[in-house]
């Protein structure tokens, strides 16, 4: 016990995903050239970037829809090759795309178990399914929905991204990529979505949020993690950083300005921010 | 199951397990009305057409159209059409299209007479050896579809085009083959005897009843939400009323000839019950099931979910022919023989028809197995309420077209209306 109790303070526990060096080719374009990523449990990892950085290329990735053609990724410490979705998921990957890939015409809670469903012999087990799905709500404080029977047609765009955000913590996932989810949404819901984001990570889980908004990145996240071109800019905390660095990172790729400028990026750090998109 | 990700059931009262405000009678009944206005009409606009229709040749053919003959005669008519209905459901659920369901009964059709005549096979060697064919057209209409990636459209008219010819080569320009099966005959020109009409009735009533008092209890003990008791003991009393009395009228003496009677309920009213049973229980109880609704709302979100969509799909076609190759056997039974024009002509629009108007959308997605025999009846009404009024076919067509395109112009308009007001 007094053992377990020195050896502590140098064994953190390893983080739930670490990328090292990842790359990824599309023929002669190299998408990703050189990422890094660390997300811990219980904590906000906000992945950002411009357009065509890779942010998205690299949550594919992660997700093995593509797989790094090189580089090392750590799972929970123990070096991991993911080659296909499947794969991702019974690991405890899940990823939230942008586009929420929910079924119109199929109530909450049939999206929820989709592909999963609980099965009774051959029979489905819909109340197993709707007591579960409820339970997992209920845990995400989820009070907006009516009933969970309704089709997802008829809400709202928070709620829906908040049925999906369940349906990704329904199993045992330890990882969760959420691809900008806030983009489409009103002031309410962001609000609401990002509470719900922090407390996923509140939870144990450890939780990539995809964004563009520095708002929703500084309110919620714990560290951040900035891609320029294709490689890692930084991964900073976010109680050590602020807007105008992270900014910087996003659009010239070092924060403290690289040996061509400087003083330029250190003085006026708005006019790289003004740069074409 | 459990997670150890999952936050602590502290975090937030239960929203919804075991403090579910059930409805009440009335509201349970003011939430369907507003269902309905919200464009989920279901099998409504059907159900109605159905009863203007029916009092419409009622009122024109007092003596004849609800003597028990016609109504005997009503199902024995309507069977080929609903059995290629159910399977067309599966079809228009994923969103899709089998043109070829009517010639594909035509060609089982022509494979039943053929083994039944030219092999001498006995009646369920000749019945597998048309299902077999049936799953093959299946599969192999499928495969195109899905894996090389024809449009439907396009696979199945080539199929329409190529079946007919099939037809033709297996039994010959001008061809006719007649079976003689007393099996294969009964299924569209036997009746139960009235006993066992009535023993089926009361298992069908006493087991729907229980199905649904036990699923309705086991909701209520795990608090979920579940319609009143009052709306469950109405919908059991509504079936048990149509059951019932649909075998009391087919109970009745029927026949025009004082000589050979003619009564009890037709074979192929229980061999569809039970097609029915066995689609309605794949589609809404299985998981398999679950996956074909969903490939017709997003495939591509299906897909995610990890499922094999391609298979989806293909074992839709694949039902869809093998419920072709049903209507073939029961086509065959009602005419006794085969002619090189079997399935031809109207089946399949009627079969359409049939399906769309009963409720099923051509969009995909939205469908269910009582659409089909609920549509397959408007169409047998029309069709021989109309050939009771003495109306040419030309005439039979027209009006059959003009419902068909308004049951399409419901779907369109009523999903225009639910995508508005939040319901698919």
């Amino acid at each position: 016990m007094t053992q377990a109790a020195y050896a502590a303070p140098n064994q953190a526990p390893p983080p739930i995903l670490e990328v090292r060096g990842g790359r990824k080719n599309f023929g002669a374009v190299h998408a990703l050239r050189g990422v890094d990523l660390v997300a811990r449990a219980g904590e906000v990892t906000a992945l950002v970037g411009d357009n065509g950085a890779g942010k998205s290329t690299m949550i594919k990735c992660i997700a093995g829809i593509y797989g790094f053609d090189a580089g090392e990724v750590l799972f929970q410490g123990e070096p991991v090759n993911i080659t296909d979705p499947a794969e991702a998921n019974a690991m405890g990957i899940e990823v939230v795309y942008q586009d929420l890939a929910l079924c119109d015409n199929l109530d909450i809670v049939h999206n929820m178990f989709l592909g999963r469903e609980l099965k009774k012999g051959i029979q489905l087990d819909e109340q197993a399914m709707e007591a579960r799905a409820a339970e997992v709500l209920a845990s995400l404080s989820v009070r907006t929905v009516r009933s969970i029977r309704q089709h997802v047609a008829s809400l709202s765009g928070g709620q829906r991204q908040t049925v999906a955000i369940a349906r990704a913590v329904l199993w045992n996932s330890k990882l969760v990529i959420l691809d900008e989810p806030t983009a489409a949404l009103g002031v309410a819901q962001t609000e609401q979505v990002l509470q719900l984001v922090r407390r996923l990570a509140d939870a144990g889980l450890a939780v990539v949020l995809v964004s563009h908004n520095m708002n929703d990145v500084f309110e919620v996240a714990d560290a951040i993690n900035v891609l320029y071109l294709g490689q890692t800019a930084a991964q900073v905390r976010t109680k050590d950083s602020s807007r105008s660095e992270v900014i910087e990172l996003i659009t010239s790729g070092s924060a403290n300005g690289n040996a061509a400028a400087p003083a330029l990026s250190k003085t006026t750090p708005t006019a790289n921010g003004s740069n074409p998109a | 199951m459990s997670t150890s990700t999952r936050p602590p059931e502290s975090a937030a009262p239960s929203l919804l397990a075991g403090s579910v405000e059930q409805p009440t009678f009335g509201e349970a009944v003011s939430n369907y009305v507003r269902k309905v206005r919200g464009g989920d009409m279901g099998s409504l606009p059907a159900i109605l057409a159905l009863v203007v229709l029916a009092l419409a040749f009622y009122a024109l053919r007092p003596e004849k159209f609800f003597s028990a003959l016609n109504i005997a005669n009503l199902f024995q008519q309507g069977a080929t059409v609903t059995v290629i209905a159910m399977g067309l459901v599966f079809v228009l659920l994923i969103g899709e299209i089998d043109l070829s369901a009517g010639v594909t009964s035509g060609v089982c059709g022509a494979t039943l007479a053929i083994a039944l005549t030219k092999w001498d096979w006995p009646w369920y060697g000749a019945v597998a050896a048309a299902l077999v064919v049936g799953v093959v057209i299946g599969t192999l209409l499928g495969t195109l579809v899905a894996r090389v990636g024809i449009p439907s459209f396009v696979t199945t008219l080539a199929a329409f085009l190529a079946f007919q010819g099939v037809v033709l080569l297996m039994i010959g320009t001008g061809g006719n083959i007649s079976i003689t099966d007393n099996v294969i005959i009964a299924i569209e020109n036997k009746n139960l005897p009235p006993w066992l009409g009535w023993a089926l009735g009361a298992v069908a009533v006493l087991a729907y009843a229980g199905a649904s008092l036990y699923g309705w209890s086991q909701r209520r003990a795990r608090g979920l939400l579940s319609a009143p008791l009052g709306v469950i003991i109405a919908k059991i009393a509504a079936v048990a009323i149509a059951v019932l009395g649909l075998v009391a009228v087919l109970n009745q003496e029927r026949s025009v000839n004082p000589v050979r009677s003619i009564m009890g309920v037709p074979i192929v009213i229980p061999l569809i019950a039970v097609l029915a049973l066995i689609l309605g229980f794949i589609l809404t109880r299985t998981a398999f099931g679950r996956h074909i609704y969903a490939v017709g709302g997003n495939a591509e979100a299906t897909r995610r979910a990890g499922i094999n969509v391609p298979a989806v799909r293909t074992v839709c076609f694949m039902i869809c022919s093998t419920m072709a190759a049903f209507a073939g056997i029961i086509a065959v039974s009602r005419a006794t023989s085969v002619d090189p024009n079997a399935g031809g002509s109207n089946v399949l629009l009627y079969a359409v028809g049939a399906a769309v108007i009963g409720g099923t959308s051509l969009f995909g997605g939205k469908g269910r197995i009582i659409d089909a025999l609920i549509g397959g009846a408007v169409i047998a009404v029309i069709d021989n309420g109309m050939g009771l009024l003495g109306y040419s076919s030309g005439v039979k067509y027209v009006v059959t077209g003009g419902v068909l395109v308004a049951a399409a112009a419901v779907d369109a308009i009523s999903r225009r209306r639910a995508r508005a007001t939040g319901r698919l």
